[in-house]
């Protein structure tokens, strides 16, 4: 096992990738990291060339959110390394397990400002879980085995290995490490048992009770285990924009997501409730509102494996630091040996259901289709899953289309769907589509994307054709910034300020036929039932749809920002009104203070 | 005496290039405030150890050692008890020293326990080590000769009795299928 090999640096990293099981990397080659293109050749590792780098990573994020494992890109030094930071940064924030290899300007040449010269480790430092330079070829395998078990474990991250090219060109006698050493680094797995104990108490006392279900219980692949916390004590379940799916919509525990864009029920079920059972989330701004006025009742149960954000929004009652799997298999365990020894430790919660459901069945999403008027966005997704069903993957990017499709598709599995959540990243559906098709390849992958995100990487349909990645481009076209056009209008007098994008620039059906691909156009209900019927119809080479909806369509209810999460509105009209009433509550009060 | 805004942490990391860039960077990304940062090798050539002097509540420094604590090359951190360990800074102060007075700034020299390194015919250079509180005192003392320069080290401090920051700690390598 220990034995030594000669090598060089270049074919090390293959060699050390191959180690780790990777089996597909996502990347641009480029002078850095030219020594590293030459033993791919021979590598059984499938390498899929990006248009981007700022693709490679997406496309690597993609992949780790749809299957679980890492993704990896490798790039090549200064502007191809500059290029993967915001993809880095996204990661950071959805904790995504990505390894990232760029290429850095030979060891004699750093710090002299050298053609394509970056200072990567410097500039990714704030947007990688860790990072490292290495200086020796002798470094190389133990660098990407630490690496690797950095991403992977733990609260999951991207990590960048930065590899000067004299480095990779030198020959050495290569060595899979046996063992790594990281004497700052263990995760804890396993959470107090006292705090365990603890919890199930306090949800044994609560009266209403509320599961806030996050990220976190995805990447730790805790779906079985949060379905028998919910069905054992009987607590609804609010997964959040990260969480969708890791617990079926179609549950009558399941109350929607809370939030800025959440379901009325979700949203009142955090104000209203006295315990959150709150698990692998952390308290996001864009869940709470105003934090003061957040869950004003409620005591907190927290649930997560990175220490850090168990007390930084929210102050947590029961703070249990520990792996999401683990942690809520250890409280139905110990609750269910409290019933064995015949103790009470259920809580009567179905008043509270009760209430929940009526809040969910009286306040629904509106949305009505006029069968002759614009296709509603809303409509157009609901068909877009009718299409392509529960065992498709949804990719989408940043805006109205992002919150309609976490909205309204019934979702059914974890890691049914991919999005970026806590950077926000426009320009994420395209190639994270593409490295989730990579990595699901006998499953469809549809990216429901807006027509601002779609141009900001439509290029990587490049990628996908060439390298036979079929993948379903639903782009919901309003001509529109929609969401920033919504704010413009909603808080700035409808004073559209650089928000609109012509709906024809480009023709998307002749970028289609550009790259070789069906192209499709739906303006009219009726165009739309017939252009899926086809689209449907088609496996095996990518799509391109261009489905024309309604530009003035708004993303319902909203808490507008900063606000408390009790300004809750459902339609622009109760936003008015409520306005009208502050108004002549202002007045009334000026009038009173003058008399 | 003791300022409750005020926090001692004593941070044992890995001895690697950057670390001290890691844990600035945290401090200034997150909006941490630090009073004075000493970082210097231990008697392990794999290890430095850092003293941070920090302004905050006990809420936030509790969020700093956390996100301290994420750093992977972060061994161990222990906030020191003022009352319950040992601080000392190192001041060297650069001061006005005519024959005149001379007699009267040795004097200073002697009650403070401190000592000359450096002599001119015009000015001396006083090098003295202590609680940040009797060092402010000498400068304060010397201020009316005129002080020239002064420069101050970070604070170091250990914490009182037998016990050391490594004790308990677990073996370095750790095994990975």
């Amino acid at each position: 096992m220990t034995q030594q090999e000669t090598m060089t640096g270049a074919t090390a990293v293959m060699k050390s990738l191959e180690k780790l099981g990777v089996d597909v990397i996502f990347g641009y080659p480029g002078g850095a990291i030219l020594p590293a293109y030459d033993p791919m050749l021979d590598s059984p590792i499938r390498h899929i060339l990006v248009r981007h780098e700022q693709g490679a990573i997406h496309a690597a994020q993609g992949y780790a959110h749809a299957t679980g494992k890492l993704g990896v890109c490798i790039v090549t030094s200064g502007p191809a390394a500059t290029n993967l930071v915001t993809g880095l940064c996204d990661a950071h924030m959805d904790s995504i397990p990505v390894l990232a290899i760029t290429g850095q300007v030979s060891s004699k040449s750093i710090g002299t400002d050298a053609f394509q010269e970056a200072d990567v480790t410097g500039i990714t430092m704030p947007v990688t879980k860790h990072n490292e330079l290495v200086t020796h070829p002798e470094r190389i395998a133990a660098a990407i085995k630490e690496a690797a078990h950095i991403a992977t474990t733990g609260r999951p991250g991207p990590v960048l290995v930065d590899i000067p090219k004299d480095i990779l060109a030198t020959t050495f006698d290569y060595q899979w490490p046996q063992h790594i050493d990281l004497p700052g680094y263990r995760p804890t797995i396993r959470g107090h048992s006292r705090m365990v104990k603890e919890a199930v108490k306090m949800i044994g006392q609560a009266k209403r009770p509320v599961i806030y279900a996050g990220g976190g219980l995805v990447r730790a692949d805790a779906a079985e285990e949060l379905r028998e916390l919910a069905e054992l004590f009987q607590l609804p379940v609010v997964t959040t924009l990260m969480a969708r799916g890791v617990f079926p919509e179609d549950h009558e525990l399941a109350v929607g997501m809370p939030g800025m864009h959440g379901h009325y029920a979700a949203v009142r079920a955090f104000q209203e409730t006295d315990l959150l059972v709150t698990l692998g989330a952390r308290f996001d701004d864009r869940v709470t509102g105003d934090l003061e006025s957040f869950a004003p009742y409620a005591k907190v149960i927290h649930v997560d494996v990175d220490p850090a954000e168990i007390g930084k929004n929210r102050y947590a009652d029961v703070p249990i630091v520990g792996d999401a799997k683990v942690v809520v298999g250890q409280i139905v365990k110990s609750a269910r040996e409290r019933i064995d020894r015949g103790d009470d430790v259920l809580p009567d919660t179905s008043a509270w259901r009760e209430h929940v459901a009526t809040m969910k069945r009286e306040h629904p999403l509106r949305c009505e289709q006029d069968p002759d008027g614009p296709i509603k966005p809303q409509t157009a997704i609901t068909k877009i899953y009718e299409t392509w069903g529960a065992e498709a993957t949804y990719v989408a990017g940043v805006g109205q289309h992002q919150m309609w499709t976490s909205q309204l598709i019934p979702w059914s599995r974890p890691r049914q769907w991919i999005n970026s959540g806590g950077l926000g990243t426009m320009g994420f559906a395209v190639p994270a589509a593409i490295g989730a098709k990579v990595g699901m390849e006998d499953k469809p992958v549809v990216a429901i994307d807006g027509d601002g995100c779609f141009q900001m990487t439509f290029q990587e349909i490049g990628a996908a054709v060439h390298h036979d990645i079929p993948v379903v481009f639903c782009v919901i076209n309003n001509g529109y910034l929609g969401m920033v056009r919504q704010w413009q209008h909603l808080f700035y007098d409808d004073r559209l300020s650089s928000v609109h994008l012509p709906q024809d620039i480009p023709d998307l059906v002749k970028l289609a036929d550009a790259y070789g691909i069906p192209g499709f156009r739906a303006t009219t209900m009726d165009e739309l039932e017939a252009v899926l019927e086809k689209a449907g119809q088609i496996t095996d080479q990518c799509i391109l749809i261009d489905v024309r909806v309604d530009p003035e369509e708004m993303v319902f209810p909203m808490v507008p920002a900063g606000q408390s999460n009790e300004m809750l509105i459902e339609s622009v009209e109760e936003l008015r009104e409520r306005e009208a009433k502050q108004r002549a509550a202002a007045e009334a009060a000026a009038i009173e203070g003058g008399a | 005496m003791a300022d409750p805004g005020r926090h001692l942490l004593s941070v044992l990391v890995e001895n690697k290039p950057g670390v001290l860039t890691r844990i600035a960077g945290m401090f200034a990304r997150r909006g941490y405030n630090i009073h004075s940062l000493a970082v210097g090798p231990t008697d392990d050539p794999t290890l430095s150890r850092l003293t941070l002097v920090v302004g905050s509540d006990a809420v936030q420094v509790e969020q700093i050692v956390k996100q301290l604590n994420k750093l992977i090359n972060v061994i161990k951190i222990l906030e020191l008890d003022p009352a319950e360990s040992v601080e000392r800074e190192l001041q060297m102060v650069k001061v006005n020293a005519p024959a005149e007075v001379r007699g009267q700034i040795l004097q200073l020299v002697d009650v403070f326990r401190a000592k000359v390194c450096d002599v001119d015919h015009d000015a001396i250079t006083i090098e003295a080590s202590g609680s940040p509180e009797k060092l402010e005192a000498l400068a304060e003392l010397l201020e009316p000769y005129g002080i020239r320069e002064l420069v101050r080290s970070g604070t170091i401090s250990l914490g009182r009795g037998a016990k050391a920051i490594t004790d308990g700690s677990k073996p370095r390598m750790q095994r990975v299928v």
